[in-house]
């Protein structure tokens, strides 16, 4: 048990090799550069998410309200341009929206000292209620002016990429870089890896906790932002099933649901992987069912080779 | 009999068993007897079954042997009957009542009826836990057993009775292997011995042809001279005042004692006397009903703790030796690895803290090594009070002597010391006063220049 083999190069040969395979079958599609930017701006939703959900698992926890929050802050943010026509309210409000909820599940999980399955699987139910009550049970749809519905545009792109795949990317750096140099990210570690020694140790594990989900939660709210600017509308029902897809997402990339283990730039890729199968597919014509199944095979993989991992490390 | 032929083990470049080769016979008990990581449990896994030897063999079948872990090994939500009977018991019926009643009638019989069978696992005190693990060798009735430091968590008064066992075990010609740091428990117990060192074995025989010196100089290769270091401290002003302080579950009850720069204050008590909830509580990790300590013990305000259980909340396996180093001085926004690794650098050197980088997981190493991890934690808070609970439990003779080392310079630079410990000649050699515990309550405190072993003995058990 020396130091730990780089987790990321293994997702990343994964991914290319997954890539390579449709390359191969597809090479007329597959190869161009514009598709490379259609994979980049399909992953950017699940993306953002596995930025904040990475730092909520590696603190040992689980946020299983990501889908409902995409949507509430989805929705929340139609009403407000809508009442104010103001695109920058927007893009604030749907932030704050994801923090607050954020705040919300991190102060219930460390409060209630019931597992944050459980706590988060309580407010998934309820902050998708909120969403419905809210949108009065329709879609609040917005019209679809400005620059608020150019984040993952088709059409506006700036250097190559639409401007919420390239806040994607800067997120990404930004918070794997704070993983490793900020004092928070040693202590979510930390916390992730011997809650009880963090504790000892004198690491406010409460407020690291909170400020984990409050992390994770402001990404959900970016990914509701780049739902209702997809779709120019606020869709309280839209986004169901994504928690899962953003947790398995992080899950390629090498975190443990024990916590303590995680990368951000691996949850990219996990999400990358995602996105590639689905695209692949498609372009090659399978089914729906076979990509779903490829999928979740890739995710049992990823664990599998986690596991045979450490089990080989501890052996030597 | 037991015959061991040649075994080797190698973990990556460690060679933890080196060509041993040894005799255990029926109806004797044999003391194996070595520090930390001199490869007593790696002989007693692979005796087991449990880890392949890369070389020589053991010839036994590995079905007829039953390991007693060193770590506890038992389902905590299950009973203690189903503890005991985990894997011997047969058929599909499931009868709760007749198991707990057959279960309770083992443990009546081998001496200790205060174990409730039926009681969960988790509810029992960690003593009784191990009672149920020794316990579960003799249900299972197998020709070999192998005990790895079955009595680290026994009280004194089960220690007696655990005697007991064994001497049951040899009536009924079963072939015994035991392991403990403590010579006097191994003089208790053991007919034969053999000691290891580095992974080899450096002598056997029988155990009444050893002094207790001649098997410490086999242990670590040479003498251990001034195993205490005791120089001169200057005893200076009060730096913590505890006065009447009483925590949850009666545990302290009204205890009141101040403690003073440069003086080392020892605890002494049975397990379960209370000594690691008064630490735990001055420190803040449990909480207080009544009373006080005069000032706020945490990190911050110079305050380091080292727990009694090092694996729990002492330090976190995975992480560095330079991160687990530093956790508690961890200020401001910005981390930056290279400063701690620099730090970890500094205490590896310092500490004689064998490793390979600063950035090597804990985890990987000895635990000796991983108590001077704990050590360098509070040396590098740069702390004027120490609390340190069991500060050398599981570690090797060795790192024993440097952590007494480290303790006498502690309190010569200054610095104050209160220390709880389960060995009496440690608190003896280490400390300046001694307070000994009694079920949660102080029931005395002594110089420990004038007394004696037998002195605080009595007072743990009154």
């Amino acid at each position: 048990m020396k130091k730990k083999p780089n987790q990321i190069i293994g997702v990343l040969i994964a991914w290319l090799l997954i890539y390579v395979f449709f390359a191969i079958n597809k090479p007329q599609t597959f190869l161009s550069i514009s598709n490379v930017e259609l994979l980049l701006r399909q992953s950017t939703m699940i993306g953002i998410g596995a930025v904040g959900m990475t730092y909520v698992i590696v603190a040992g926890g689980i946020d299983l309200s990501a889908g409902s929050v995409i949507a509430l802050s989805s929705v929340v943010g139609g009403l407000t341009f809508n009442r104010t026509q103001n695109p920058i309210m927007a893009v604030f409000v749907c932030a704050l929206t994801g923090v607050l909820c954020g705040l919300l599940n991190g102060v219930l999980t460390s409060k209630l000292k019931a597992g944050p399955f459980i706590v988060t699987l309580g407010s998934m139910l309820a902050i998708r209620g909120i969403a419905k009550g809210l949108a009065d049970e329709k879609t609040v749809s917005t019209g679809g002016e400005g620059w608020l519905f150019e984040f993952i545009s088709k059409t506006k792109s700036w250097f190559v990429f639409p401007i919420g795949t390239w806040m994607w990317i800067f997120f990404l750096g930004l918070m794997a870089w704070a993983m490793i140099y900020t004092n928070f990210g040693r202590n979510v570690v930390a916390v992730g890896s011997n809650e009880s020694a963090a504790k000892l140790c004198g690491i406010p594990v409460d407020r690291v906790k909170i400020g984990a989900y409050a992390v994770a939660g402001f990404f959900f709210g970016l990914s509701g932002l780049m739902s209702l600017s997809r779709t120019s509308l606020g869709d309280p029902t839209s986004a169901t099933g994504d928690e899962l897809r953003i947790i398995a997402a992080v899950v390629i990339g090498g975190a443990s649901l024990s916590g303590g283990e995680g990368s951000v730039i691996g949850a990219a890729i996990g999400a990358l992987i995602m996105a590639t199968i689905s695209m692949g597919g498609t372009q090659m014509g399978v089914a729906n069912w076979k990509q779903e199944i490829f999928t979740g095979i890739i995710i049992l993989a990823a664990v599998a080779i986690d596991r045979w991992r450490i089990a080989r490390r501890q052996a030597s | 009999m037991l015959v061991v032929e040649g075994l080797c083990k190698a973990f990556g470049s460690t060679q933890a068993v080196d060509q041993v080769s040894f005799e255990a016979k029926p109806g004797r008990v044999l003391a194996l007897i070595g520090e930390n990581g001199s490869g007593k449990s790696t002989l007693l896994k692979i005796i087991a079954g449990e880890i392949k030897p890369d070389a020589g063999n053991t010839q036994v079948n590995p079905g007829d042997v039953h390991l007693v872990h060193q770590e506890l090994l038992l389902c905590p939500h299950l009973s203690a009957a189903e503890n005991l009977f985990l894997g011997s018991a047969n058929g599909l019926r499931f009868s709760p009542k007749t198991l707990e009643a057959r279960a309770q009638k083992i443990l009546d019989e081998l001496g200790f009826p205060e174990v409730i069978a039926s009681r969960t696992t988790s509810d029992l005190p960690i003593s009784q836990r191990q009672v149920i693990e020794i316990a579960r060798a003799i249900v299972k009735n197998s020709p070999v057993i192998l005990l790895d430091e079955p009595t680290s968590s026994l009280t004194e008064q089960d220690k007696t009775k655990f005697y007991g066992l064994v001497e049951r075990l040899k009536r009924a010609d079963k072939t015994v292997i035991f392991i403990s740091h403590f010579l006097e428990e191994v003089r208790a117990v053991s007919d034969d011995c053999v000691i290891l060192r580095d992974g080899r074995l450096v002598a056997s025989g029988l155990l009444t042809e050893f002094t207790d010196q001649d098997i410490v100089r086999h242990m670590v290769g040479r003498e251990v001279k001034d195993l205490f270091p005791r120089s001169e401290r200057t005893v200076g002003e009060v730096v913590l005042k505890v006065e009447a302080l009483t925590g949850e579950g009666a545990k302290p009850t009204d205890i009141s004692f101040e403690l003073r720069a440069g003086e080392v204050f020892g605890l002494a008590g049975l397990n379960g006397a209370g000594k690691t909830e008064l630490l735990r509580t001055i420190f803040g990790l449990r909480k207080t009903l009544s009373g006080s300590v005069d000032r706020k013990c945490e990190w911050n305000s110079g305050v380091g703790f080292v727990s009694e259980e090092r694996k729990l909340d002492g330090i976190t396996l995975p992480l560095s030796i330079a991160e687990n180093t530093t956790m508690p001085t961890r200020r401001g926004v910005l981390n930056s690895p290279k400063t701690v690794n620099q730090h970890g650098q500094t205490w590896i050197e310092r500490l004689g803290i064998v490793c390979q980088a600063p950035d090597q997981p804990v985890g990987s190493l000895s635990g000796g090594n991983q108590q001077k991890v704990a050590f360098a934690r509070l040396l590098h808070a740069n702390c004027n009070l120490l609390i340190l609970d069991e500060p050398t439990r599981g570690v090797d003779v060795g790192s024993k002597a440097a952590i007494y080392k480290l303790i006498d310079e502690a309190a010569q630079s200054g610095a104050a010391i209160l220390m709880a410990s389960s060995y009496l000649p440690e608190l003896l050699g280490v400390c300046d006063r001694i307070g000994v515990m009694n079920r949660g309550k102080m029931v005395g405190v002594f110089e420990a220049k004038s007394t004696t072993s037998e002195e605080l003995v009595a007072e743990c058990v009154r």
